[in-house]
C-alpha cells in the first residue's frame, strides 16, 4: 500500500502541477460504515497527510439533499448503486479519473462496468461493498437448517418472525416470495397479499443492527430479515444465528464511492478511494465485520473460513442474487402507501 | 413630569420582565413553526435551486388516503385511553398528597412521584421493554413468586404501549390536581361533612368541581403529547406499534418528504385545537 499510495500522491503532484499539499477531505457517508474507522484514517493521514472529517446521513434522500444543498462541502460520498445514476443525472458527481485509483484494476467486470455506475462511458462510482438482504434465524430455534423464505410462512413461527420496517425492503422481499423480479414488479397484488399473510406472523419489525441483536440474543425471535454484512458482525459476536441466502432469491446492493461534482480536492479524494478499496483495509476491516469487498483480491486476502467468503464467496449463491436498480419515485412512493397501509391495519 | 417618568419606568420595567420568554417564544416556537407551515405547502423543499411551488396537494393526500385517517383515529383513541386511566390512577394520589398525609412522608412520596422527570424519556421506555419481554424481569419474577408458570408476555401488545405512557405521563396529572387540591379550603370540606354529606357526595359535589381545572390542565398535558407519540409506541407495540406520529416521523426521516410530513402534522395540530375547543365549553359548564 505504500508504494500505492505514494504514487497517488505523486500523481496527484504532478495533476496538481506543483507541491504536494496536505489537505483536509470531507467524507459523507453512513455512520459506522468503513470509511470512519480510526485506525483507517490515521493510516491514511499518516502515508498522505491529508486529513478526513466525516459527515453522516441517515437515508439515501438526506445524502442526496446535502449534495445538492452544499456545493463544495463534500470531497468522497457513498451512494448505492440504486441512487448514482440519480446523482449523476443531477450533475452531483464527478465522473472517476480511473488512472489515479490503482487497485481500480482488481475490481471484477461485472462490479466496474455495473451499469448504475456507469454513465457515457465514465465510471461515477467505484465499486466499494456490496451485500445481501437475506435472512439469517435462530439455531436454537430449528432442528434443520431452513432454505427457504416461505418459513416466513410458516404457523410454527408464529409471533416469531420479523422483517425491517422499510418499504422498499418489504416489498422486495415479499417480490422474492411471489417469484417476481425485484426490479421490474409486474403483481402488486401478489405482492400485498404475500405481505397481509406475512403480518399477523410478525411479532415486531427491526430498524438498526442493533434491534435485531438485541431481539435475537433476548430469544424473541426465530427468523428474521437481515443483511449479510451485519449478519457477519452478529455471528461474530457470539450470537446463536446464521444467514441463509434462500432458493428463491436474494436481493443484492452495491455500494460506490463517488466524488462530488463540486470538489476542490480531486486528488486527495481518489487517493482516499484507492485507500478504501484496497486489500490490506479491508482485510483488517473484515476482522471487526464488513460487508463484501468488491476488489477480488481484497476477497481472495481473506481466511478461508471468514464469513464473506464462505457465504457469498459462493458461485451458485451468487447466481440466485438480484442486484437493486434504481427504483422510480413513483414506485417508491406505491410501495410506501403499501407499507404504511398494512401497518396501519394492525 | 415626575409622574410620567414613573409610568413609563414601570411599563420599561415590564418590557424588561416579559421580553426574554416572549422572545425565546418567538424564536423557538414561531418561527420553526412558521417554516414547517410553509413547508407543507409546497411542492418541494426550495433548497439548492429546486423547484417548488406553492401547491395544497399535500393536504389533499391526507384526505385521499385512508391510511392516514384510520391511523389518524388510532392515535386520537391511544390519547384518550392514556388520558383516562393517567387521570383514573393520578387524581387519588394527589388527593391523598394534598390532603391525607403532611410532613416527610409527602416530601418523600413527592419526590417519588416526580422521579421519572429525571430520567431520559427513551431510558424509561428501554426499561420497560426489558420488565414486560417474555423472559423479561416481569416474566421471571412472577414465575420466581408463583407455584405455577404463567407467560406474561406483554411486549409489543397495545397494553405495553399503555403502560409505558401511563408511567411517562403520569407525573403531570399528579402535579396539577395536586395544587388544585391543595387551593380547596379544608374548611369547606368540614363544613359539607358537618351538614351530613356523605364520603361521595363531598367528592362528586365539592372536591371534583373545585379541582377541575388542575384535572383539565392536567388532562390535555398529556393527551396533547400523546396522540403524536411515535417512539414508545414503536418500540413497546412492535408490529401494533403504528401510529399517525409514526407516518409523520417516516415522512420527515425515512422518505424525506418534508411537505407532506408538515401538512400532516397541522392536520394533527388542527384535530387536536378542535378536540380541545369541543372540550372546552363543555368543562367550563361543568365547573359553573
Amino acid at each position: 500500500m505504500t508504494k500505492r499510495l505514494i504514487c497517488a500522491a505523486a500523481l496527484a503532484a504532478m495533476a496538481g502541477a506543483g507541491a504536494v499539499q496536505a489537505e483536509e477531505i470531507r467524507v459523507l457517508n453512513w455512520q459506522g460504515y468503513g470509511t470512519d474507522l480510526d485506525w483507517a484514517v490515521e493510516a491514511f493521514t499518516e502515508e498522505t497527510g491529508h486529513t478526513v472529517v466525516h459527515e453522516y446521513f441517515n437515508s439515501e434522500q438526506e445524502m442526496l439533499t446535502k449534495l445538492r444543498t452544499n456545493p463544495g462541502a463534500y470531497d468522497v460520498v457513498l451512494i448505492n448503486a440504486a441512487f448514482t445514476p440519480q446523482a449523476q443525472e443531477e450533475g452531483l458527481i464527478a465522473p472517476i479519473d480511473k488512472e489515479k485509483i490503482e487497485n481500480l484494476a482488481d475490481v471484477p467486470a461485472d462490479m466496474a462496468e455495473n451499469q448504475d455506475l456507469n454513465a457515457d462511458g465514465e465510471l461515477y462510482g467505484v465499486p466499494w461493498t456490496w451485500g445481501l438482504t437475506a435472512y439469517a434465524f435462530n439455531t436454537q430455534a430449528f432442528e434443520e437448517a431452513p432454505t427457504s423464505v416461505e418459513v416466513f410462512w410458516d404457523e410454527a413461527h408464529e409471533g416469531r418472525v420479523s422483517i425491517r420496517d422499510d418499504a422498499l425492503e418489504a416489498v422486495q422481499f415479499a417480490a422474492i416470495a411471489t417469484g417476481q423480479d425485484i426490479n421490474d414488479i409486474s403483481d402488486m397484488e401478489a405482492i400485498e397479499a404475500k405481505l397481509t399473510e406475512l403480518m399477523p406472523q410478525i411479532k415486531t419489525y427491526w430498524g438498526s443492527e442493533n434491534d435485531w441483536n438485541q431481539f435475537m440474543a433476548a430469544g424473541e425471535l426465530d427468523v428474521a430479515t437481515y443483511w449479510s454484512g451485519s449478519a457477519s458482525r452478529s455471528i461474530a459476536s457470539g450470537l446463536p444465528v446464521q444467514f441463509v441466502v434462500p432458493e428463491e432469491g436474494a436481493v443484492g446492493w452495491l455500494d460506490g464511492l463517488s466524488i462530488p461534482e463540486s470538489s476542490t480536492k480531486m486528488d486527495a479524494a481518489h487517493a482516499f478511494i484507492d485507500w478504501m478499496i484496497d486489500p490490506e483495509f479491508y482485510v483488517k476491516w473484515a476482522d471487526e465485520g464488513a460487508p463484501a469487498s468488491a476488489n477480488a483480491k481484497a476477497a481472495e486476502a481473506l481466511p478461508e473460513d471468514a464469513f464473506n467468503r464462505q457465504v457469498l464467496g459462493d458461485p451458485e449463491v451468487v447466481a440466485r442474487v438480484q442486484f437493486q436498480r434504481p427504483v422510480s419515485d413513483e414506485d417508491r412512493e406505491a410501495y410506501l402507501a403499501l407499507w404504511q397501509k398494512l401497518k396501519a391495519a394492525q | 413630569m415626575a409622574g410620567g417618568t414613573a409610568i413609563s419606568g414601570a411599563r420599561a420595567g415590564l418590557i424588561a420582565l416579559l421580553s426574554p420568554a416572549y422572545l425565546w417564544l418567538t424564536a423557538a416556537i414561531f418561527l420553526p413553526l412558521s417554516a414547517m407551515l410553509f413547508f407543507s405547502l409546497v411542492t418541494e423543499l426550495p433548497f439548492g435551486g429546486a423547484e417548488w411551488a406553492f401547491t395544497l396537494e399535500n393536504y389533499r393526500a391526507f384526505f385521499e388516503t385512508p391510511t392516514y385517517a384510520t391511523l389518524l383515529w388510532k392515535s386520537v383513541r391511544l390519547g384518550l385511553i392514556v388520558t383516562v386511566v393517567c387521570l383514573l390512577v393520578g387524581f387519588p394520589c394527589a388527593y391523598v398528597l394534598a390532603k391525607a398525609i403532611r410532613g416527610r412522608a409527602r416530601e418523600a412520596l413527592f419526590l417519588l412521584v416526580i422521579l421519572p422527570f429525571w430520567s431520559n424519556s427513551l431510558v424509561r421506555i428501554f426499561s420497560w421493554a426489558i420488565v414486560l419481554r417474555g423472559n423479561g424481569v416481569l416474566d421471571l419474577g412472577l414465575n420466581a413468586l408463583l407455584p405455577f408458570e404463567v407467560d406474561v408476555s406483554l411486549m409489543f401488545t397495545t397494553h405495553a404501549i399503555v403502560i409505558g405512557l401511563v408511567h411517562s405521563y403520569l407525573p403531570y396529572v399528579i402535579l396539577t390536581s395536586y395544587l388544585a387540591l391543595q387551593a380547596i379550603d379544608d374548611n369547606l370540606i368540614d363544613a359539607a361533612r358537618s351538614m351530613g354529606a356523605g364520603k361521595p357526595t363531598i367528592l362528586w359535589r365539592l372536591v371534583l368541581p373545585l379541582s377541575l381545572p388542575g384535572l383539565v390542565a392536567g388532562a390535555v398535558l398529556i393527551f396533547v403529547p400523546v396522540v403524536g407519540a411515535f417512539m414508545e409506541p414503536r418500540i413497546l407495540g412492535g408490529r401494533v406499534g403504528t401510529y399517525y406520529g409514526t407516518v409523520i416521523e417516516d415522512q420527515f426521516v425515512a422518505v424525506y418528504n418534508w411537505p407532506l410530513g408538515a401538512a400532516l402534522s397541522f392536520i394533527l395540530l388542527a384535530v387536536v385545537l378542535f378536540i380541545l375547543a369541543v372540550a372546552s365549553p363543555m368543562l367550563k359548564r361543568a365547573q359553573a
